[in-house]
């Protein structure tokens, strides 16, 4: 099947063409957080290289968040705009699951980490077997030493990636008891055929929605409502 | 050229909304979804929560627009949106999910700025009306004064220096207890009060008689409020309501009489969500009515944030030929008449 791809959920701006698990094409730009100016005319530049027409795609993709709210929104409308336009579905696909098929393959445990400011991560715990990927600890928002406590106890040899890496590498080191290593930097951002080859796979599973359903999932409440609930827990 | 149907997309604030115009002129649908009632408990309205809304109920909203329209929306001839002013959030969300759809369709994208939006919605209203003619645009965000000389060609007389009118009811509203959003609830309270019971100052700005000052204004109402709590005389809420709004009414038909005697120009027309105020729309229609110039004010679906007027703005910019490439941006200071930054 073939999917039209989009993640800007970081500073990356990333969308696919894929068919099943081969990439027709894919555009990744790291540079400036410009995506509402850069992703729509990737996108039509991607679908002119490799002759798509939207009718001729089965459904759009997305990095579904966490990430960046605006970037995750700039993602979302763009993708709810084309597969509302033509009738097509859209498979959310999880931020950091779509992050840990950067490293497919591999039987250590694959832990992407991104930054979520407030000294927190966005994170999730993952291995590879049978070449399906497997998740140990689904993507969640939480303090770091959450995750580090967690492989200390499963006691096998991790791998890192993501943009929280250089946040949290130093109290990794400090903490974590297990045998680990980072990705390289070519390996450890958002890349959109991730996104789309997974999304095929949940695609099989039934995991498509409707363009008007599809919303990020954010992992976090906005200020304001954690602001106005932190008070009320104050008056109980 | 045939019919031109304009899918017109409007996110810049609290209302996600979506409409289909023929023409310009003639509304086929005009879908409004209101935020309203989530951002009350907030006292005003949440960037973050609007822009998490806006993603929920855009698609309905515009398929809502299509299906009401009774047109096929192969009929479409071009998309419009909002891309500035605005908060960037929301507008983010309207602009990324345009220019997704027209890509997707093949159709033509045009940007539109939303105060020119809020000015057009006078020619649906009036299909007659065309420039050059007067225009107070007064909403939440905005308190413009500007004459439309032509489509696409403002010269703004005057503007507020800090608090936009609606904000200022916003915050005034809040104060004596009414709740948000402010202009319709001041709008209920002061007809049952005294509009000469407290005499609220009447501000202008030295330099430029057609621009605009709210901030002092509401800062008296607070220090009357005050006054009166510290020396335990009784705040009457329909009283002070009248008397704000009074004095906010009086400065607005003030400015725009003198632009009207010194231009000469004989039409005037009001827009945006204040523009739904009963005592600006009566005192601005007797004011005209006095000096011989033509009143024009839409209906209030007009006056609020709709699809509409974005549609229609939309199709004057469109027949000239000034539609956006898909690298259009959300502009959250978009000024009016500002040349387009996009390709």
């Amino acid at each position: 099947m073939k999917i039209l791809s989009i993640d800007s959920s970081g500073l990356t701006a990333s969308c696919a063409i894929t068919e099943d698990d081969a990439v027709l094409a894919e555009y990744t730009v790291s540079y400036k957080k410009t995506h509402s100016e850069t992703l729509m005319p990737m996108i039509e530049t991607i679908c002119s290289m490799t002759d798509t027409d939207i009718a001729g795609i089965d459904a759009l993709a997305v990095a579904n968040g966490p990430g960046s709210f605006t970037g995750l929104r700039i993602g979302s409308a763009t993708a709810k705009g084309i597969a509302g336009a033509a009738g097509k579905p859209v498979i959310p696909v999880p931020t950091v699951d779509a992050l840990a098929m950067n490293l497919w393959g591999c039987e250590d445990l694959v832990v992407p980490l991104m930054d979520a400011r407030r000294n927190e991560t966005y994170s999730g715990i993952y291995t590879f077997e049978d070449g399906r990927l497997k998740i140990i600890r689904s993507q969640n928002a939480g303090p770091v030493d959450d995750v580090i406590d967690e492989l200390n106890d499963l006691g096998r040899k991790a791998v890192f990636l993501g943009d929280g890496v250089p946040v949290f590498r130093e109290r990794i080191e400090e903490k974590l008891k297990v045998s680990h290593c980072y990705a390289p930097s070519s390996h450890n951002r958002q890349r959109s055929a991730c996104v789309g080859v997974l999304a095929a796979q949940y695609y099989r599973e039934g995991r498509e929605i409707s363009a008007a359903l599809q919303s990020p999932e954010y992992l976090r409440m906005s200020q304001a409502e954690r602001e106005r609930m932190e008070k009320d827990n104050d008056r109980l | 050229m045939g019919d031109v149907l304009i899918l017109g997309i409007e996110s810049s604030c609290d209302e996600t909304a979506a409409a289909i115009v023929k023409n310009g002129r003639e509304v086929l649908s005009n879908v409004i979804f209101s935020q309203v009632p989530t951002h009350t408990i907030y006292g005003g309205v949440v960037p973050e929560i609007a822009s998490r809304q806006h993603i929920e109920k855009i698609n309905p909203v515009v398929d809502e627009a299509v299906k009401q329209a009774g047109v096929s929306d192969t009929d479409l001839t071009a998309v419009g949106v909002t891309y500035g002013p605005g908060l960037v959030g929301p507008l983010l969300v309207g602009v990324s999910f345009a220019k997704g759809y027209s890509f997707a369709k093949k159709l033509p994208l045009v940007g539109v700025n939303h105060i020119e939006g809020h000015i057009c919605s006078n020619l649906i209203e009036y299909k007659n009306l065309n420039p050059p003619f007067l225009c107070l645009v007064v909403s939440g965000g905005h308190t413009h004064l500007v004459i439309m000389e032509d489509h696409g060609i403002y010269k703004i007389l005057g503007r507020t220096m800090d608090d936009a009118a609606g904000e200022s009811y916003d915050k005034v509203a809040r104060a004596i207890g009414l709740g948000y959003p402010g202009g319709p609830k001041i709008d209920e309270a002061a007809k049952k009060g005294d509009p000469k019971a407290i005499d609220f100052p009447r501000a202008k700005i030295a330099g430029n008689e057609y621009s605009f000052s709210f901030s002092g204004l509401k800062s008296a109402v607070l220090n009357y409020l005050n006054s009166c709590t510290m020396s335990g005389k009784e705040i009457n809420r329909n009283d002070v309501a009248a008397s704000f709004q009074a004095a906010v009414v009086d400065v607005l038909v003030e400015s725009v009489r003198l632009a009207l005697k010194n231009t000469g120009i004989k039409k005037f027309a009001l827009a945006g969500g204040v523009a739904s105020n009963s005592a600006l729309r009566t005192a601005m229609g007797e004011m005209c009515k006095k000096t011989g110039v033509d009143f024009f004010v839409p209906p209030p679906v007009l006056c609020t944030d709709n699809g509409a007027m974005i549609a229609s703005a939309a199709y004057f910019k469109f027949i000239e030929g000034r539609t956006a490439g898909l690298d259009l941006n959300a502009v959250p200071n978009l000024k009016l008449g500002q040349t387009e930054v996009f390709s």
